[in-house]
């Protein structure tokens, strides 16, 4: 059965598209160079006629996915995780920088030539490889021990990814694994006790909050009942994991370092890496309920707000668009999000709907940890904003994505499978 | 049942839906927060970052002579700054313009300094630039980043040295004065008097700094000035009119400087109105105020403050001396007030060129003699003896306390800064608690009798109270702007009559008394009587000061001129300089200042010097 193009997720995805190449046309109109523009793809003024034709590649591209069906997919799933995981292990060896992170290696090049971010791709890959993995199960795993497999699939190219360094895509790999896990029906108490190590380890900064969260997790072990052995695995993980958070942060680098201390405290450090997180605030409280006015973002013309076109130009939404700019982009998010849960929820098989839920749970990462930065109620990891971010690698991996899930809605049904 | 049954799904889908719509409405509070409830905060914030305010000074208001001729004036100059957003661009940006400007050998660390103490604000390289200056770094502005370059008014002073102590000069306002809160509402930056009239009226002078925003980058080039509102227009400083009659001040200067006698001298000169009014306000050696303004050369700096006749030192009112023989006219005052005497009394003994008390002798300055005199006579010739015996005759307490009466124990009050305090004892019972009974054998008051011993005067001083003894007998505090001056004023209790004789024994000085000599030469102008009084200081390991306390003209007197010479010739021989100050400014005519000729021989007034000098005295300009 074909229901053809799901209407509600183009109509969404073409006024997000449309808004986010406003504000990328929004950003190269600053007063940081007064002289005329000659033309260049390269130049911020420019940057969203780049991103059309980013666009229009996209377009081809889902098109491409849109017609590939999902048996096919699943055939090609292994291969394509093996090339994603061989690109990423290429970046680390031939990878270049760009940007304010000149030495990181994210970038594969040839010669002075960029030609993209594996990651990207490695993080669909990842997906597929996850959601292969799950379908091919008549029962999601019920022990901590049977999520090893899947817990690799997505470590590898996470572990890659944090060695280039990129704090925040190896974190979307998390996302994604915990989103896909859900969706395939792993309990939610088992989920808790395999995130209790990284909750461990964040409040470990406080030895009071570790403390409550020890007892706490003591209790749920005692009314959740897993097996006993992984039941004090996890406790001793979790002891651990309070004792290793400064082995931990000795090991970090430095500006992974002051991303975290200038997120716990903005204000110690105005002059680094805090100024970021303090501008974007800043810029984005200035708006006010209806903004400074569309390309007019004093902050963002005076080059105050930094990486406006990438990172962080969603300040540039609050900075000129105001609150009801932003409740205007949060809301078409949501109802993206909305509509592709839906989808993975009609989808015809468990493969194709735990991909297009891998898909919503990616999604879901980036807006989420991207907006969250802009407003500093998260940590500053320097990940792309879907829509609206200047980017042809993530923008042809949402593309790639997008067109899964207009395939997956065109075969969907009401009903669920038993 | 499969995790994939319908009902899972659902349940998992619903679950799924509800998280994502906690995260955004949890996205949306804090959006919420920062732009409707915090707004204000983050607007301030952020105009803060782009925009940068930059002080527009105000001119200050001129000062003015009585015939609103100018002594202070405002050209136009340029002020260098530097908008800066962190120490390192500051300081390339500096070293850059340093290398740019080389002959003007910019410092960087004090520029530096003044970033670091506003960094919102614009760091001041230099004020007062000149074209060239401005020329060169708008032709490097690409290569300098935050620069800024405003045109300013700057201080002038067309008559330099001969106004430098009286005007005094201006500058940028000093730290120290910034936590000493000198001046009211003064900021880091601003241009504020550092001596002379320029400090005492400050408030009134300096006016009030504008202010405009202008937007920059975030790299801390200028983009634009910011529409709207927000900026505040400078308020111009008010003028002064003082009662400085500027032919005269200029007079003064020139003689000194082109007289053989007096050029390498040291000394002050001060004309005024019998009821107060600053005529003429003279310190020598002196210094250019102008060198003063925008950037001090250090060189300059150093000479003028290493120099060991202090030209920075502003003799009229800072430097004090023993007044010597025109205190006689105190001593004679307080004697008349008393009614011990009259202007015909004669002392118990004559003038045998000495005096004994005890087993000491008190010399008179004439070895012969002047055998027995009339106070008249003791004053037109300056009789020592005369005056030991008066002031034996007044009694030590009464003399103290009656001259403290007249304020020689006290600041002539004049609207100037750092005046000092005259060096006088309160009473005999405090001249013996600080010096010690032994020093007070009595004799101490022969000595304060001849204006010597524990008694320095400033010449202000010293001609205010010639400037009583002139007019109504009524010393009244000095000043140089009408009517701002509320100081203390000192009746001297003397008869129309009392004033009119000393006046007359002062006549005699002049025609025939101790300043003949000086004056021979000087007689030029007809029908103008001098009266005057001579006088030469002792100081110990120093030559002699040199005195002469004149007025004229003497029936009906309208100036009265002090002049003060360090080190001088006799007090005598100083007279003919006070005569040629009287005669410009009543004659308006300027005696031809090497002449020794003793005919009317009258150079014709220099350009600059209006025909008509005024004659008017008292009254307000």
């Amino acid at each position: 059965m074909n229901r053809g193009l799901s209407r509600q997720l183009l109509l969404v995805v073409g006024l997000l598209s449309l808004y986010g190449l406003l504000m990328l046309y929004s950003a190269g109109q600053t007063d940081l160079t007064g002289a005329a523009r000659q033309f260049s793809l390269r130049d911020i003024h420019w940057k969203w006629a780049a991103q059309g034709i980013w666009l229009a590649i996209g377009l081809v591209a889902a098109a491409l996915t849109y017609r590939t069906s999902f048996r096919m997919l699943e055939w090609a799933t292994p291969w394509l995780y093996a090339i994603g995981l061989l690109l990423l292990m290429a970046t680390l060896v031939i990878g270049t920088g760009a940007g304010d992170a000149k030495s990181s290696k994210s970038w594969l090049a040839i010669g002075s030539m960029r030609i993209g971010q594996p990651v990207e791709l490695a993080k669909i890959a990842t997906i597929l490889m996850l959601a292969l993995w799950f379908s091919s199960r008549r029962a999601p795993p019920t022990t901590l021990r049977g999520l090893i497999a899947p817990i690799m699939i997505a470590l590898i190219p996470a572990l890659l990814v944090l060695k280039q360094p990129d704090l925040g895509s190896a974190m979307v790999f998390a996302g994604t694994l915990f989103a896909v896990m859900y969706w395939a029906g792993v309990s939610v108490p088992l989920l808790v006790l395999l995130a209790s190590p990284i909750v461990s380890l964040l409040l470990a900064w406080s030895t009071a909050l570790w403390s409550v969260w020890m007892i706490t997790l003591f209790v749920l072990l005692l009314v959740w009942r897993p097996f006993i052995v992984e039941a004090i695995t996890v406790y001793l993980v979790n002891s651990a994991m309070g004792v290793l958070a400064f082995v931990v942060w000795a090991k970090l680098d430095i500006y992974q370092r002051a991303r975290i201390l200038s997120f716990l405290n903005p204000q110690g450090d105005p002059t680094r890496t805090a100024y970021q997180a303090i501008q974007s605030k800043v810029a984005i409280g200035s708006g006010g309920w209806f903004g400074n006015g569309f390309t007019l973002g004093p902050l963002k013309r005076t080059g105050f707000i930094p990486e406006w076109s990438t990172d962080f130009i969603f300040a540039t939404v609050g900075e000129e668009l105001g609150f009801i700019g932003v409740a205007v982009a949060l809301g078409l998010f949501l109802a993206l999000l909305v509509t592709l849960v839906r989808i993975a929820r009609r989808s015809s098989d468990p493969f194709a709907s735990m991909v297009v839920f891998g898909i919503a749970g990616l999604l879901f990462t980036h807006i989420f940890e991207n907006v969250g930065m802009a407003i500093s109620i998260l940590p500053i990891t320097g990940i792309p904003l879907p829509f609206f971010s200047y980017g042809g690698s993530f923008l042809l991996a949402m593309s790639l994505s997008l067109g899964l899930a207009l395939r997956a809605a065109s075969e969907e049904r009401a009903a669920g499978y038993v | 049942m499969s995790a994939f049954s319908s009902y899972e799904l659902e349940r998992r889908a619903g679950q799924a839906t509800g998280v994502l719509v906690l995260a955004f409405v949890v996205l949306a509070g804090a959006f919420f927060r920062a732009q409707i409830v915090n707004h204000e905060q983050f607007r301030l914030a952020s105009n803060s970052n782009h925009l940068r305010g930059i002080s527009l000074e105000a001119p200050r208001g001129t000062i003015l002579d009585r015939n609103n001729q100018t002594i202070a004036v405002n050209i136009p100059g340029y002020s260098v700054k530097v908008l800066a957003f962190d120490s390192l661009t500051l300081r390339t940006v500096l070293t850059r313009l340093a290398a740019l400007l080389p002959e003007d050998s910019i410092d960087i660390e004090p520029v530096m300094r003044r970033w670091k103490a506003a960094r919102y604000e614009p760091a001041l390289v230099f004020a007062s630039g000149e074209t060239r200056v401005v020329a060169r770094l708008e032709e490097h502005r690409a290569a300098l980043p935050g620069l800024l370059i405003q045109a300013e008014p700057r201080r002038r002073y067309p008559d330099s040295t001969a106004v430098a102590h009286l005007v005094g000069y201006v500058g940028q306002v000093s730290q120290g004065e910034l936590d000493a809160r000198k001046f009211t509402d003064a900021k880091p930056g601003d241009i504020v008097g550092k001596m002379g009239l320029e400090v005492e009226y400050d408030s009134i002078l300096r006016g009030q700094n504008g202010l405009r925003y202008v937007e920059v980058t975030a790299k801390g080039r200028m983009v634009r000035e910011q529409s709207g509102g927000g900026a505040i227009t400078p308020v111009a400083g008010r003028s002064m009119v003082t009662t400085i009659d500027l032919p005269l001040q200029r007079f003064i200067d020139s003689m000194w400087r082109a007289d053989p006698d007096l050029a390498n001298k040291r000394g002050a000169m001060v004309a005024m109105t019998p009821k107060g009014e600053i005529l003429a306000y003279y310190s020598h050696p002196n210094f250019d105020p102008n060198a003063f303004i925008g950037r001090v050369d250090p060189a300059m700096y150093r000479s003028l403050a290493l120099d060991p006749d202090k030209p920075m030192y502003n003799r009229v009112i800072q430097g004090y001396y023993p007044p010597a023989s025109p205190f006689k006219l105190a001593i004679a005052a307080v004697a008349l007030k008393r009614g011990l005497v009259t202007m015909d009394t004669r002392m118990r003994e004559g003038c045998r060129g000495s005096f004994s008390l005890g087993n000491r002798s008190w010399k008179c300055w004439k070895k012969d003699g002047h055998g027995s005199l009339t106070l008249a006579q003791a004053i037109s010739s300056s009789c020592d003896v005369y005056f030991y015996q008066l002031g034996m005759l007044i009694g030590a307490d009464t003399l103290i306390n009656e001259l403290n009466a007249m304020g020689f124990g006290s600041r002539s009050g004049i609207d100037l800064p750092n005046e000092v305090t005259p060096l006088f004892p309160a009473s005999v019972k405090s001249y013996v608690n600080k010096r010690g009974v032994s020093t007070w054998g009595g004799g101490e008051v022969l000595n304060l009798s001849i204006g010597q011993g524990a008694n320095a005067q400033t010449l202000i001083n010293m001609v205010s109270f010639y400037a009583a003894l002139s007019g109504d007998g009524i010393k009244r505090t000095p000043y140089i702007i009408p009517g701002r001056v509320q100081g203390p004023s000192h009746d001297l209790h003397l008869t129309a009559e009392q004033r009119l004789g000393l006046r007359q024994a002062m006549l005699a000085v002049v025609s025939s008394g101790t300043a003949t000599a000086g004056l021979a030469s000087e007689t030029g102008v007809r029908g103008l009587e001098m009266a005057g009084k001579t006088g030469s200081g002792q100081v110990a390991g120093q030559k002699d000061i040199a005195w002469f306390m004149s007025f004229a003209p003497a029936s009906d007197p309208k100036i009265v001129v002090g002049i003060q010479v360090e080190e001088g010739i006799h007090g005598g021989l100083v007279a003919k300089y006070a005569f040629r100050a009287i005669a410009k400014y009543l004659t308006g005519k300027n005696l031809k200042i090497e002449s020794h000729d003793s005919t009317e021989d009258l150079s014709p007034p220099p350009p600059d010097s209006t025909s008509g000098a005024p004659r008017k005295a008292g009254g307000q300009p």
